[in-house]
């Protein structure tokens, strides 16, 4: 077993995405994950990696579709408002099937919002977030631990997809520390093998005469017939994925819940402690933490929603974005209730009980 | 038989989808030439831009990639750190680099991003119909100057070779001509120059093209020529601002 060392969020999923054989990393500073950037501007160096501190959110995205398109694993990070300007980007990557991997630390929004944790970016995280039809992998971690084990997930994925794939933390999972255990570094026989992996379709040298190749990485196709064809493929991709990638933590759920919390991220870790107290009083809820909220892990949800389930509660730091999915997982079964905190204030175990409490006594 | 002329092996068989009297397959063809004579093709990359060359991907026979609009320069800093054993040049028109893509052009500019920029200069936006762009001259009549370009109200044209040559990083930055062969073989020597700057790993290269847009000028290739040189020429001039391997060399 490696070492448990004690790092923040921001830390340590940067030290994660080192080893998992990112070389070149462009982002542009803001709270709350500056030490996300700054941690690779001092490691990238020493890893013999590239760190560009970009002019601006869009020049750094697009820093990523270059280095992209050159089939390195490349990576940028930001926060809300910074994540809102990078959409332009993230289309063009989708659009041109480049994989590339986009940390988002959640604040408060909209706008410039403020800088506490949030869960606000939720529908553009699901719903492509830029122009056009597209989805990007969205992973939600719930601990510092999952967040750093999701950037080697997250450079997988988008490999083996060809796709972006959005790491969607918050504020307080990026400030937060705790006990970190990583992942090998990769090897340089490893890093090697990634760097060769994208030969057939990036820019790359041309040593092969007179088989010249001319690869072209691009979203643009002017003639609808062909763009048709391009977007349906697109679409069978998203298909695949939401077939294979699934992914979710059943928490307490059996035959005899008489509730069922769904929660992501930072949020689900609050209702666990409600959860738990409330099931030590002889209560039993049970919980449903969507790892991937997009895809959605529907029938997860719709599985979790057994006979006794009177009712299905949804916890979330912001006016109720993850609700509609849950809605269309439940599809009818029971009703669906919901409780937001926003403005980056995050409600505490006593307000999540008393939630759940409430029901509890309605269900009577 | 001796072939005496033949296609750059830098383009590929596609016809230019070009205006007739257009001046981008000029620039086109200069800078394919350019790459073959140096044997710089099988590691050489580019970045096309959008506007009317937004196609160019198509035309260069090498690695490319198609830029969100104003965005080559930081496309081409992500493809030299990923791949710095191979070359990179963006080629971007005037809305492209000078209105939407200010900030990308400077910052790796300011870097010293070891990549050559071509930047063809019509002062116009000709890809969505001849709209006023950063470059368009004083009164000069567009779709959305209709009364010609104001400048007490929206400001005089930009000097982009001038912008760039205040910063302390680039290598080499020229203004050329396109508007007779005389000027397009003056232009040839600048593009070999940077491309060759670019090759030995100097800096940032940087070329604009002072060019025309008959279509959307509303004039004929030959008139069009007459006008840039009476109209662009006095405020885009036609000079070498900025050649440190002459100063190296000193």
């Amino acid at each position: 077993m490696a070492e448990k060392v004690l790092m923040k969020g921001n830390e340590a999923v940067a030290e994660a995405a080192i080893r998992a054989g990112c070389r070149l990393y462009f982002a542009y500073p803001i709270t709350p994950q500056s030490e996300l950037i700054e941690y690779m501007a001092r490691m990238m160096p020493k890893a013999g990696g590239v760190f560009v501190q970009a002019e601006s959110e869009i020049a750094a995205i697009n820093m990523v579709y270059g280095a992209s398109g050159c089939g390195r694993r490349a990576m940028t990070s930001s926060s809300s408002p910074g994540i809102a300007l990078k959409q332009e980007g993230i289309s063009y990557l989708a659009g041109a099937n480049l994989p590339a991997v986009i940390v988002n630390v959640q604040r408060g929004g909209p706008g410039l919002g403020d800088i506490q944790p949030a869960q606000g970016d939720y529908f553009q995280a699901t719903r492509g977030g830029g122009n056009g039809d597209y989805y990007t992998m969205a992973l939600a971690p719930s601990t510092v631990q999952e967040f750093a084990d999701m950037a080697s997930l997250a450079f997988d994925l988008a490999d083996k997809y060809r796709n972006p794939v959005v790491i969607l933390a918050d504020g307080l999972l990026g400030q937060m520390m705790e006990p970190v255990e990583f992942l090998p570094a990769k090897t340089e026989a490893e890093l090697k093998e990634l760097d060769n992996q994208h030969l057939d379709w990036c820019c790359c040298p041309n040593e092969d005469e007179p088989n010249h190749h001319h690869h072209e990485i691009n979203s643009l196709e002017i003639d609808p017939v062909v763009l048709e064809q391009h977007v349906l493929r697109l679409g069978e991709k998203y298909d695949k994925i939401t077939a294979n990638e699934q992914r979710w933590e059943d928490y307490n759920i059996n035959a005899d819940n008489e509730i069922l919390v769904v929660a992501f991220g930072t949020a689900s870790r609050i209702c666990k402690s409600a959860i738990d107290e409330l099931n030590d009083a002889g209560h039993n809820i049970g919980l449903v933490r969507p790892i991937t909220v997009w895809p959605y892990p529907y029938d997860a949800v719709y599985k979790a929603v057994g006979d006794k389930v009177k009712k299905v509660i949804v916890f979330e730091l912001n006016l109720g974005q993850m609700v509609q999915d849950v809605k269309i997982a439940v599809n009818g079964k029971v009703p669906v209730d919901f409780m937001g905190k926003v403005g980056g204030i995050l409600f505490s175990t006593d307000e999540v009980k008393a939630k759940i409490a409430e029901n509890l006594e309605e269900a009577k | 038989m001796q072939v005496i002329a033949t296609r750059p092996n830098t383009l590929t068989d596609l016809n230019f989808t070009y205006c007739p009297g257009c001046l981008h397959g000029v620039a086109h063809r200069l800078i394919a030439e350019a790459i073959d004579e140096l044997g710089m093709r099988n590691q050489m990359m580019g970045v096309a831009p959008v506007g009317c060359s937004v196609f160019a991907y198509k035309f260069f026979n090498i690695d490319m990639q198609e830029a969100a609009h104003g965005r080559a320069p930081a496309l081409a800093t992500g493809m030299k750190r990923a791949r710095p054993d191979m070359n990179v040049f963006t080629y971007q028109g005037d809305g492209d680099l000078a209105a939407i893509g200010t900030a990308e052009i400077v910052h790796a500019a300011n870097r010293g991003e070891h990549i050559t920029v071509f930047f063809v200069n019509n002062a116009i936006y000709g890809m969505t119909g001849g709209q006023m762009a950063p470059t368009t001259l004083p009164d000069m009549k567009t779709t959305t100057s209709p009364y010609g370009r104001d400048v007490d109200d929206i400001g005089y044209p930009i000097r982009v070779c001038e912008l760039l040559n205040t910063l302390v990083a680039p290598y080499f930055i020229e203004r050329v001509s396109l508007l007779s062969p005389a000027e397009i073989m003056k232009a040839k020597k600048a593009v070999l120059k940077a491309l060759t700057y670019n090759k030995e790993e100097r800096g940032f290269t940087f070329i604009e093209f002072v060019s025309t847009c008959p279509t959307n000028w509303g004039l004929d290739a030959l008139e069009s020529r007459d006008w840039a040189r009476e109209h662009m020429l006095p405020f885009f001039k036609v000079q070498n601002f900025r050649d440190k391997g002459i100063e190296e060399a000193k």
